[in-house]
C-alpha cells in the first residue's frame, strides 16, 4: 500500500488496470481524455493485458464494449457530455442485454452553448437507461469506487452496466493523494475476468441477444431489469462492507455528516458535497444545526437510507448541479417522491447551482441555506447563482457575495 | 492584481460597462460593406488609425474576437487566410454565405472568426446540418470547414452520403492528422508509424485517404491540397465554391503542437516542409504503384464530374 499523487483520470485508469480489464474502447473528449491516454500507455507498456480499440466515435466505443461483454470479456470505456449523449442509444442496449460494462465519466455539461466545464446534466439525463450511477466526491473515491465497479456490476444479482461519475476538472484534473492497493490485493477483491456464469455468446451453446420481444412478455422483461437495478442496493452495500474489511475505507450509499440533530439537511451528489460539508461545519460553529447527506448512488436511488439520514430535520435542501428543464433539478424529483408518503415530511427545497462549471463555493451553499431558512413560501426551486431569472436572486438585491 | 471572477458583482458590472463601451464603438468601425472592393481600403474617415485595421481582409472577420485562438504555427490561420482571399477575389458577399462547422480546432476557422452566418454544430454532424440549410436556402452558399476527426472520423457517414447525393454544398476538410483540440490522440488520418498520446509506441493502423473516399462516393469536384500550396489551394477553393454539386477539398494542414510534438516536428516550418516534400501532383502519379505512393499526399484535382 503506497500513497500516490494522482488526478481523477489517473486514479480511474489505475483502478481499471487493477481490475484486469480486457477491452478498452474510447473516443477523446475533454475532460475525460487522460483516462484513455494513461490506459494506452499501460497497454502499450505491457502493464495491462488488454486490447485497446481506438474507435471513431463514442457510439462505436460503447458498442465495442458491449460486443466484448457479449463474449464474456471485461470491458471499459470513458466519456462525458456529448459523448454519453451519442452513446445513449447503446446505453439502453447494454443494460437491456444485461452486460456489465463499466464506464468512467468525468462529468461535463451538455451543449449548446458549448461548455467543457462540469455539471451533472450529462449523466442525469441518462438516469433512465438502467445503468447504475455512482458519484465520487474525491480522487480517492474515484479510485476506490472504480475498484468496486466490476464486483458490483458483474454480481450475478445485478449484471447491469455501471458508471462512475466524477466532476470534470474539479476531480478529473486536480491531483490529490491517493492510497493505492497492490495487484495481489486487487485480485483478492476483484475476481479475475471471464469467470462469471452470466449468459454469453458461446458456440457450444448458441444464444441470441437483442431479439424482438412482443407486448405479451415485454413488461415482464422490463420489470426484471427494473428490479435488478433497484435491488442492486444490497449488492452495493455488501461490496462496500467487503471493501471496508479489506482496505479499511468506509463507504455508504448515503453518507451523512452531522445529520443526527440537524434541523436542516443538505442533500446532493458529486464533488460539491465536500464544499457543502465544509459550509455546514462552519454554520455549526455559529450554532446552526446543519447536516449533510451525500448520495453516493443515484441509481439505484437509496430511498430508505435517505429517509433514515434525514431523520427529524425540518427542512431538506436539495442541491442540483443539473436542471430538468421546465420542472426542477433531477435529484430533487427523486427526493420529493421518496418523502411524499412519509409521516414526517420535511420541507423540501431545490437549489440549481454550479451549472456549466460555475464555481460552487462555501458562500454558494450558505446562500442556499439563507434562502431555505424561511421554508416553503410558494417557491420550491431556486437559482441562487443565476442572474436575473424569475426564480433567481439577482446579486444586486440578494445576499451579498 | 487579485484574481477576480464574474461572481463578484462589482467586477461583473465593470465588465458589462466595458462591453457596452466596446459595442458603442461598433458604429465607428467599418464593416465589410463600407470598404472599396477595388482598392480594399477602408474609408479613412471611418477607420481607427491607432489599430492595424487597414488590412483589406479584416472586413471579413469578426474583429472583436481577434486574435485567433490558434496555436503558434497552426495551419488553421493559413486556411482562414486562403479562404478569406478566395471569397474576396470572387467578390462574394458574406451575406450570401452560411458557414457550418462541427467540433474541433478546424471548426474554429470560420466560427467565430469569419463574419457571416455561422452554424456551429455537434461533433461530426456539420454536413448533416448543412444539408438542411442548403435545402431550405438553395441560393445561399453553404460552406463547411471542419477537421478530419470531425468529418471523416465521427461524422464519416454523413460525408460519404452527402457526396453520393451530390448536394450543392462545399466542404473544406482540414486534415491535421490528429485530434488536436483534445491534445493529440490518434485519428483516422494519423499516418502509419506516428506516435500519439493514445499510440505511445506508434500507430499500427493505416490512415484513411479521405479525398479518394469522397471521390469514390460521388461528388462533383474533389481535390486535395496542403497549407504549403496556399495559392493552389485558394484557386481550388474558388473552383469548389463555383462548382455546382458536392465539392470537396481535403486540406492537409500542420499541427505543430499536438501532431508535430510526437511526430518529431515541433516547429511549424518543418511541418510545412513535411507537407511540401511528401506532396506529389496527381498528374505525376501515372504508373506509380501503391507502394510508391505510400505516405504521399496526391495533390491537385482528383475528380471532376458533371452530374
Amino acid at each position: 500500500m503506497t500513497t500516490e499523487f494522482w488526478n481523477g483520470n489517473m486514479a480511474a485508469a489505475q483502478a481499471v488496470k487493477r481490475a484486469r480489464v480486457q477491452l478498452i474502447a474510447a473516443y477523446p473528449i475533454t475532460p475525460q481524455t487522460h483516462t484513455v491516454e494513461y490506459l494506452s500507455q499501460f497497454v502499450n507498456d505491457g502493464e495491462l493485458d488488454a486490447r485497446m480499440v481506438k474507435v471513431e466515435s463514442e457510439h462505436s466505443a460503447l458498442s465495442a464494449c458491449a460486443g466484448a461483454a457479449a463474449v464474456g470479456a471485461r470491458s471499459f470505456t470513458a466519456s462525458c457530455s456529448q459523448g454519453i449523449q451519442l452513446m445513449s442509444e447503446v446505453m439502453y442496449f447494454t443494460s437491456g442485454m444485461r452486460f456489465p460494462v463499466v464506464m468512467a465519466i468525468a462529468n461535463r455539461t451538455l451543449s449548446v452553448p458549448v461548455n467543457i466545464w462540469p455539471d451533472h446534466q450529462d449523466t442525469l439525463v441518462n438516469r433512465d437507461s438502467c445503468w447504475l450511477q455512482i458519484y465520487a466526491v474525491s480522487v480517492q473515491e474515484v479510485y476506490d469506487l472504480m475498484l468496486m465497479a466490476y464486483p458490483i456490476a458483474e454480481d450475478p444479482e445485478v449484471n447491469l452496466p455501471l458508471l462512475i461519475s466524477y466532476d470534470g476538472f474539479i476531480l478529473s484534473h486536480a491531483s490529490e493523494p491517493v492510497v493505492t492497493i497492490t495487484q495481489e490485493e486487487a485480485d483478492q477483491f476483484i475476481q479475475p475476468p471471464g469467470q462469471t456464469d452470466r449468459a454469453i455468446l458461446d458456440p457450444e451453446n448458441p444464444l441470441q441477444f437483442g431479439e424482438v420481444l412482443f407486448p405479451e412478455w415485454y413488461p415482464d422483461y422490463e420489470y426484471k431489469k427494473h428490479r435488478a437495478l433497484a435491488d442492486s442496493l444490497t449488492v452495493i452495500d455488501r461490496t462496500f462492507r467487503k471493501f471496508k474489511e479489506q482496505f479499511g475505507r468506509e463507504y455508504h450509499v448515503v453518507e451523512t455528516e452531522g445529520t443526527g440533530d440537524a434541523e436542516v439537511v443538505i442533500i446532493g451528489i458529486g464533488s460539491m458535497m465536500q464544499t457543502a460539508r465544509y459550509a455546514a461545519s462552519e454554520m455549526r460553529k455559529r450554532g446552526e444545526k446543519v447536516g449533510v447527506a451525500n448520495l453516493r448512488t443515484f441509481r439505484p436511488f437509496p430511498e430508505e437510507e435517505l429517509v433514515k439520514a434525514v431523520g427529524h430535520a425540518k427542512t431538506v435542501l436539495v442541491l442540483d448541479r443539473d436542471i430538468g428543464y421546465g420542472t426542477s433539478g433531477m435529484v430533487y424529483q427523486d427526493v420529493t417522491r421518496t418523502f411524499y408518503h412519509q409521516e414526517q415530511r420535511p420541507e423540501l427545497l431545490n437549489f440549481i447551482i454550479g451549472l456549466g462549471g460555475k464555481d460552487i463555493t462555501p458562500k454558494t451553499i450558505e446562500r442556499c441555506l439563507e434562502l431555505g431558512k424561511p421554508g416553503f413560501t410558494g417557491q420550491s426551486v431556486f437559482w441562487p447563482d443565476a442572474r436575473g431569472p424569475k426564480e433567481g436572486i439577482p446579486y444586486s438585491e440578494g445576499l451579498t457575495a | 492584481m487579485s484574481i477576480r471572477d464574474l461572481s463578484d458583482p462589482e467586477y461583473f458590472d465593470e465588465v458589462a460597462e466595458a462591453n457596452a463601451e466596446e459595442r458603442s464603438m461598433d458604429g465607428l468601425r467599418p464593416t465589410y460593406g463600407t470598404v472599396d472592393p477595388l482598392s480594399g481600403l477602408m474609408d479613412p474617415a471611418e477607420s481607427v488609425s491607432s489599430r492595424p485595421e487597414h488590412h483589406r481582409l479584416l472586413k471579413y472577420l469578426r474583429r472583436e474576437i481577434l486574435p485567433t485562438t490558434f496555436c503558434t504555427g497552426c495551419g488553421g490561420g493559413t486556411v482562414l487566410n486562403t479562404f478569406t482571399n478566395a471569397i474576396d477575389e470572387m467578390r462574394i458577399d458574406p451575406k450570401e454565405m452560411v458557414c457550418v462547422t462541427g467540433i474541433g480546432c478546424s471548426s474554429w476557422i470560420p466560427s467565430p472568426y469569419f463574419l457571416c452566418d455561422t452554424l456551429h454544430t455537434t461533433h461530426g454532424r456539420a454536413i448533416a446540418f448543412a444539408c438542411g440549410v442548403k435545402v431550405m436556402k438553395p441560393d445561399m452558399k453553404v460552406i463547411i470547414i471542419a477537421g478530419d476527426g470531425d468529418l471523416a472520423g465521427i461524422g464519416g457517414n454523413h460525408l460519404i452520403h452527402a457526396a453520393r447525393r451530390n448536394i450543392d454544398i462545399t466542404v473544406f476538410l482540414v486534415n491535421n492528422f490528429i485530434y488536436g483540440m483534445t491534445g493529440g490522440q490518434v485519428s483516422p488520418t494519423t499516418p502509419f508509424g506516428i506516435r500519439t498520446t493514445t499510440t505511445p509506441y506508434a500507430n499500427v493502423e493505416h490512415p484513411m485517404r479521405i479525398a479518394d473516399l469522397v471521390a469514390a462516393a460521388g461528388g462533383s469536384y474533389v481535390a486535395r491540397w496542403t497549407t504549403f500550396h496556399a495559392f493552389q489551394l485558394m484557386e481550388s477553393m474558388q473552383y469548389a465554391i463555383r462548382k455546382k454539386g458536392f465539392s470537396f477539398i481535403e486540406v492537409m494542414s500542420q499541427c505543430p503542437v499536438s501532431f508535430g510534438k510526437s511526430a518529431g516536428m515541433k516547429d511549424p516550418v518543418s511541418n510545412l516542409k513535411y507537407l511540401r516534400d511528401n506532396s506529389i501532383h496527381v498528374d505525376g502519379t501515372k504508373g506509380m504503384s501503391e507502394e510508391e505512393l505510400e505516405g504521399k499526399f496526391v495533390v491537385g484535382r482528383l475528380v471532376e464530374r458533371n452530374q
